[in-house]
């Protein structure tokens, strides 16, 4: 086994670390800042620092040495925070994230901007600590860049990727010389434990066999952190180490006695630390340190190894009951679970077939099954659910730098961030989200000044919002800014050169901003204005098979409302029949079903029609045209219109029969297979056959493509090639 | 390494392949057996609209779906029927799933490198960049395609170039 198998965990880790962090700093109040807070922002960079040192990652353990040091005074007091601190605290953090990934990609971090990092750090820790020192008076003066004036020495060269388990690792355990054993140990493994223990300290002899291989060392690390790095390689029991001299193991919960004589020598030995910065250190942070050894054994006990080691992969409190698995495997799952519901109901359509009461048990089975097999795609769909605070919780940053850049006071409100919804949606939805974020805070809120003319409050407000609705989620961008201007946008459309008239109704107004090239912006700003990304946004959402409504008020905001399927596996649909033929339509699209009559048809320039429904003229879309199905009704008022609603527009879909709702398992056609025009998807149906699942935008692309390719046929009959045949069969 | 040159090492390791002979009317074809994954009865394939006509669509083979594709409207066969001897090859061809509809499945046959020879130029139908080889046992004449060329080309309309 190779160390390099745990960098992955690593990298995972740290990431969720940072993240952590970045919270933490965004939310700290610079002028209050909360105890708690501070100290979770240094066990992140503690525990990355950590990671680095033992998987030798020397740039990003050294960068997150400095940070930590310079954390760890502030967590103390000695060093008053201001806000332009907390701005470098977040430059940091973003080049740590920079430094983590270059070591994913195998590369070396980049230097320069490890230098420059070092630096501005190195200045923060002197210019403050100096300050804060004097301000604090008498106390012990501290080496300014101080290396190891910190009270968690002893577990800071060591590794353990939880930060929790490793934080409680560093009070848990001892220092100076001591005899770690090495029981029933391979010569092989032997080597790399040897190799491993030189790194959390110095090898000072190593002798001994395979029963029992002691290796003498000096470390400032704790028991439970040599413990912990050891355990990637052997077992628990495979381990014993006890102070030079003592016969006795010594196990990671030691009596509160020795924590208190660690804390009064944090164990400077390798950082060559001086007397009296050690004493400052005990001095400043001794609420932190008695405190916790006390609370400490119990936490050891309830860990399942009996020795009470604290394991590399135990977390504290709510955290310790999720574990991590493969998107893979999730999905594995998930499709598994189509299977079974696919199986269930062809199974379930046999059995309905049955008669006679002797096959009651069966029904009743089938029945049982069927909740059961429901139950379980529900848990297992649940499984791939995310809350949105995982994609929220990254704005607070993007709206503080955006509102910064602009000079605009804004309050960032979330609401519903426990709102579930598809890991990979999530994932998608934050790129569209952090461009509509950055739209509303430039364009949508006016300066600080513009809002007081206006007599509204100074402070912008902008609303972040996701819930459930149906089978949907909603997502709302929220601004109390000037709202949209109808007259600006069809003026900049005419511009342009888009197709505009003054007749056009608000929501029509309002999707010109994500015509492409549109922007309505005065001059291109760093934050937006360019006039590409709303179409994008648009696309992006499209994609996800959503979409985007805009509603706005003039003087008291816009709101951009996204709507997306809570997951793209699972799609509730309408089956329909042309001909012979079954195909599926999302149900969200359909918003009413009617039998047109000859006179709400009316025939326009060609071959185009249009149904009159409720005031509306729709244009009609004829699935047997565009999906070439030949036994199909092509009598106008004998099919069924399926209204339908595709990216924002209406169509009516006719098709010959409605057969019924049902909840349809997501198979993508791309996997082997390629994209289809008019076709988004395909399903297995519950007799085992493949429908395809309609594209409703694409559908009518496809019509308009064929009524567009008819004339010029008619026109020109000799000029047809073979090529066109496809096209060709429908007429 | 010693002194093989390329040729005998490619015969070397095409050494007694194993091959997959199946009809498309009179014609006998075969293919690598190891790029076949099973041979299924033809039923249940869904049409999609818009497509070549040798597309025939697609059917579920356990939960996935598989593209249909009929050499025999490929490769401008007259008889084309569904009967019960049409049968669907299913292969793996560069990590996806196709079936082709043949005729009929003969045998498996192992052949020796003397008895492939190489295909000489074809017409447009069948272009021999997409085959292995004519491979000769007694008086029959196998047309060995190259699958995995055949079904990613261009023309098969199988496989979503980057470029699109």
């Amino acid at each position: 086994m190779d160390i390099t198998d745990f960098y992955d965990t690593f990298f995972e880790e740290a990431e969720e670390l940072l993240a952590d962090m970045e919270r933490h700093l965004l939310e700290l109040d610079v002028d209050a800042p909360d105890a708690e807070q501070l100290n979770a922002i240094f066990r992140a960079a503690h525990s990355i620092k950590g990671g680095a040192g033992t998987f030798g990652f020397d740039v990003l353990q050294k960068t997150t040495h400095l940070f930590e040091n310079l954390l760890d005074h502030a967590r103390n007091g000695e060093l008053t925070l201001r806000r332009d601190m907390v701005d470098t605290f977040l430059e940091t953090k973003d080049m740590l994230n920079d430094q983590l990934d270059a070591y994913r990609n195998g590369e070396e971090p980049d230097q320069e901007a490890f230098e420059r990092i070092c630096q501005t750090l190195q200045r923060l820790a002197l210019e403050e600590i100096g300050k804060g020192l004097e301000a604090a008076g008498g106390e012990a003066p501290t080496e300014p860049e101080a290396p190891a004036a910190e009270p968690k020495a002893p577990a800071a060269e060591t590794e353990a990727p939880e930060p929790v388990a490793e934080a409680d690792a560093g009070e848990a355990g001892g220092s100076g010389r001591r005899v770690v054993s090495l029981l029933g140990v391979g010569e092989k493994d032997r080597g790399l434990l040897v190799e491993e223990l030189g790194q959390l300290g110095e090898v000072i002899e190593h002798h001994g066999d395979e029963t029992r291989y002691e290796v003498v060392m000096e470390s400032t690390v704790s028991d439970g952190d040599i413990e912990a790095v050891m355990c990637f390689i052997i077992d628990a029991d495979q381990l014993e180490i006890r102070a030079e001299g003592e016969g006795s193991t010594v196990e990671a919960s030691k009596p509160a006695a020795a924590k208190a004589e660690e804390a009064t020598d944090p164990a400077g030995a390798k950082e060559a630390e001086t007397a009296t910065s050690a004493q400052a250190d005990a001095g400043s942070a001794p609420q932190d340190k008695t405190d916790k050894p006390a609370a400490e054994p119990p936490k050891a006990t309830e860990k399942p190894k009996p020795s009470g080691k604290p394991k590399p992969k135990a977390k504290s409190g709510g955290e310790s009951s999720s574990i991590r698995v493969s998107v893979d495997k999730v999905d594995q799952i998930i499709n598994l679970v189509g299977e079974l519901i696919i199986t269930q109901s062809m199974l379930d359509q046999t059995v309905s077939e049955l008669e006679g009461p002797a096959n009651g048990n069966l029904v009743n089975g089938m029945s049982l099954l069927q909740r059961n097999a429901r139950d379980l795609q529900e848990a297992v769909m649940s499984i791939r659910m995310i809350p949105m605070d995982f994609v929220f919780s990254r704005f607070p940053r993007v709206v503080r730098e955006t509102a910064g850049k602009l000079g605009k006071e804004i309050e960032l409100v979330t609401e519903g961030a426990a709102t579930e919804l598809d890991k990979s949606l999530t994932e998608r939805i934050i790129d569209p989200l952090t461009h509509l974020v950055r739209n509303s805070l430039d364009h949508g809120i006016e300066p600080p000044e513009a809002r007081e003319a206006a007599g509204k409050p100074r402070t912008g407000k902008l609303t972040l919002s996701a819930k459930h609705q149906g089978g949907n989620i909603i997502i709302e961008v929220i601004d109390d800014g000037a709202g949209l201007n109808r007259d600006k946008l069809l003026a900049k459309a005419r511009e342009s050169g888009l197709n505009v008239s003054d007749t056009m109704s608000d929501d029509e107004v309002w999707q010109l901003i994500f015509a492409p090239g549109f922007s309505t912006a005065k001059e291109v700003t760093d934050v937006s204005g360019r006039g590409v990304g709303m179409d994008v946004v648009k696309r992006n959402i499209q994609g996800m098979g959503g979409h985007v409504l805009i509603m706005s008020t003039p003087g008291e905001g816009t709101t951009i409302r996204i709507v997306l399927p809570l997951t793209l596996a699972i799609l509730d649909g309408m089956s329909i029949k042309v001909g012979s033929e079954m195909f599926i339509l999302p149900l969200s699209a359909v918003l009413e079903s009617l039998q047109p009559s000859r006179e709400d048809l009316y025939a326009m320039a060609g071959d185009d029609v249009v149904l009159k429904v409720r005031d509306e003229y729709l244009p009609v879309v004829a699935v047997h045209e565009a999906l070439d199905v030949s036994d199909a009704r092509t009598e106008l008022t004998e099919t069924i219109a399926v209204i339908v609603q595709g990216e924002g527009r209406r169509y009516a879909l006719l098709v010959d029969d409605l057969v019924g709702q049902q909840q349809v398992v997501v198979k993508n056609l791309e996997t082997n297979y390629r994209k289809v025009p008019g076709v988004s998807a395909a399903t297995i149906l519950g007799d085992g056959s493949v429908a395809l699942i309609l594209d409703i935008t694409g559908l009518h692309r496809l019509s308009r493509e064929k009524k567009a390719a008819r004339p010029a046929r008619r026109a020109a009959p000799s000029l047809e090639t073979v090529n066109d045949n496809e096209l060709e069969t429908s007429s | 390494m010693n002194q093989t040159t390329d040729a005998a090492l490619a015969a070397a390791e095409a050494q007694n392949s194993e091959f997959l002979v199946f009809s498309l009317g009179d014609e006998e074809y075969a293919i690598d057996i190891l790029k076949v994954q099973e041979i299924r009865g033809y039923e249940n394939v869904t049409r999609i609209a818009n497509t070549p006509d040798f597309i025939k669509g697609v059917t579920n083979l356990r939960g996935v779906i598989v593209p249909i594709v009929d050499l025999r409207i490929k490769f401008h066969l007259d008889k084309v029927e569904y009967a019960g001897q049409t049968v669907v090859i299913v292969v793996n061809v560069e990590d996806r799933i196709v079936g082709i509809v043949v005729d009929g499945v003969s045998d498996v046959m192992t052949l020796s490198p003397d008895q492939i020879k190489p295909a000489p130029e074809f017409g447009v139908t069948l272009s021999s960049d997409f085959l292995s080889g004519l491979g000769s046992l007694d008086d029959r004449m196998l047309v060995i395609v190259d699958i995995d060329k055949l079904l990613t080309s261009d023309e098969m309309a199988l496989v979503e170039k980057v470029a699109e």
